[in-house]
């Protein structure tokens, strides 16, 4: 082959890579050093990206998928996260809209103050006694999610002089292919930080950024308790071609 | 790219950040006790018949800094080439205690990385060819926009490596040699990653 572009019909859609952030973004001065260079090599996606793992409802336990109870059971107290209250909740679907179900959503995020619980940070803000910051749960039957948690908090970061990220959830998908992989990270309407953010900005298409922004969403919101933001999420697919196009002798 | 105007739009990534560990391996930076299982820790159970082999890893920024804080998951077939994945029709054969899946945490100290596991078999390929026994890889960091995924094949399988239908879109042989393990020692392989510059490794779009 004298091109890289993928040889057959693959059961998974080629990504658009013009979606994305590009490896190399200079604003965000780690990726500097920590970009290929080279072009990536297509391929169409074969059994080895097709497949993937599977996650069982034993593995996941009652309250981790709420962030606001996890860490206090884990260590036996009985206090509550600082900050403000609220839910996250969307479906998860594929390109074609149809929901994923059984889709392992994994988070992680800072508390109210902008402090992780992790060694590596030494932000100035206090850690909360009472929130730990890592959640996950499954998609139901729909593909749809839900977890509860605190506004976390922007955060100063060593990039340039003053730089804050805006307030924002790490989330990690697993659809069934290995292929669909994705990490991300879900915004929240109207923080003021999302145009300044050299992270968030490294994404070349505006409507691409919008994706990323949840709005707040009254209607899910728990009167007197939790406000709620919805974040829908779309992976790659869809994988229904595989089994048109299943390789001879399989 | 031209797309069917009626599908979505993949959600965009973004880097998984210095702090990837606190979901993927909270109990390694000081968050205990929250899950009571914690997925990717066994990819081939004791149970897992096959050729058991480790794989040391470690990954190289374009500097020659070692980098400390990725993540690295890992998927491969079992020892007769199967899935342990409903997509896969012959799932149901696969191999006892073995799921195929691992995640690792580079190590805070040395940037080391190790996958206990068993060999994979060579593995159906697109319009009749085989792969050779392979193991996918994908990397999230911290300064990694999009997770990147390349694949580790064996150094003992010359003649299906050179049979290989993904390894053969790569032209040069020295770029294609950046996925080939080392031997090293008994049943040990050793696969450095180059994120940057000299033997950048080769990195795919599916
Ligand atoms: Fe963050």
């Amino acid at each position: 082959m004298s091109d890289n572009r993928p040889v057959g019909a693959g059961s998974l859609r080629p990504r658009d890579l013009a979606w994305h952030p590009p490896a190399h973004a200079p604003g965000y001065k780690t990726s500097v050093l920590r970009s290929p260079r080279r072009p990536l090599i297509a391929h169409e996606a074969t059994l080895s990206e097709v497949t993937g793992p599977v996650f069982g409802h034993e593995a996941i336990g009652p309250l981790d998928n709420d962030l606001l109870r996890n860490f206090v059971a884990a260590t036996r107290g009985d206090g509550e996260p600082i900050g403000p209250r609220i839910l996250v909740h969307g479906r998860v679907r594929d390109e074609s809209g149809r929901g994923v179900p059984g889709a392992l959503v994994e988070i992680w995020q800072a508390n109210a103050g902008g402090r992780y619980r992790h060694l590596n940070d030494r932000t100035v803000a206090a850690l909360d006694p009472n929130f730990g910051g890592c959640g996950r749960t499954l998609t139901d039957e729909t593909g749809a999610y839900r977890f509860r948690t605190v506004l976390p908090g922007p955060y100063p970061w060593p990039n340039g002089v003053n730089d804050w990220r805006p307030s924002h959830i790490h989330f990690s998908l697993f659809g069934p292919a290995f292929g669909q992989r994705l990490i991300t990270q879900m915004y929240f309407e109207g923080d003021p930080h999302i145009p300044l953010c050299p992270i968030l900005n490294a994404i070349p298409d505006a409507r691409a950024v919008r994706q990323l922004v949840a709005p707040l969403d009254m209607d899910a919101t728990q009167p007197f308790d939790a406000r709620a933001y919805r974040f829908d999420i779309v992976l790659r697919g869809p994988r229904a071609t595989w089994f048109e196009n299943r390789p001879e002798g399989l | 790219m031209v797309q069917d105007p009626t599908l979505l739009k993949e959600t965009p990534s973004q880097t998984a950040g210095p702090f990837v560990h606190i979901g993927t391996h909270p109990w390694t930076v000081g968050v205990e006790g929250v899950f009571a299982a914690q997925p990717g820790q066994v990819v081939a159970g004791p149970d897992c018949p096959g050729t058991r082999i480790r794989i040391e890893g470690r990954i190289l920024d374009g500097d020659g800094q070692v980098v400390r804080d990725a993540v690295v998951e890992t998927w491969q077939a079992d020892p007769n080439g199967i899935f342990a994945s409903p997509v896969d029709p012959r799932h149901e054969r696969v191999a006892t205690g073995f799921t195929g899946w691992g995640r690792f945490a580079c190590s805070f100290a040395d940037g080391a990385f190790a996958v206990e596991t068993v060999k994979p078999g060579p593995v159906p390929g697109p319009r009749g060819t085989t792969m050779a026994p392979h193991i996918c890889l994908w990397i999230v960091a911290r300064g990694i926009n999009l997770g990147l995924s390349t694949r580790l094949y064996f150094p003992e399988d010359a003649a299906a490596n050179a049979a290989d239908p993904i390894l053969a879109r790569i032209e040069s042989p020295q770029r294609r040699d950046t996925l080939i393990a080392e031997p090293w020692g008994e049943g040990a392989y050793r696969f450095e990653i180059r994120l940057q510059g000299e033997g950048e490794t080769v990195f795919f779009a599916t």
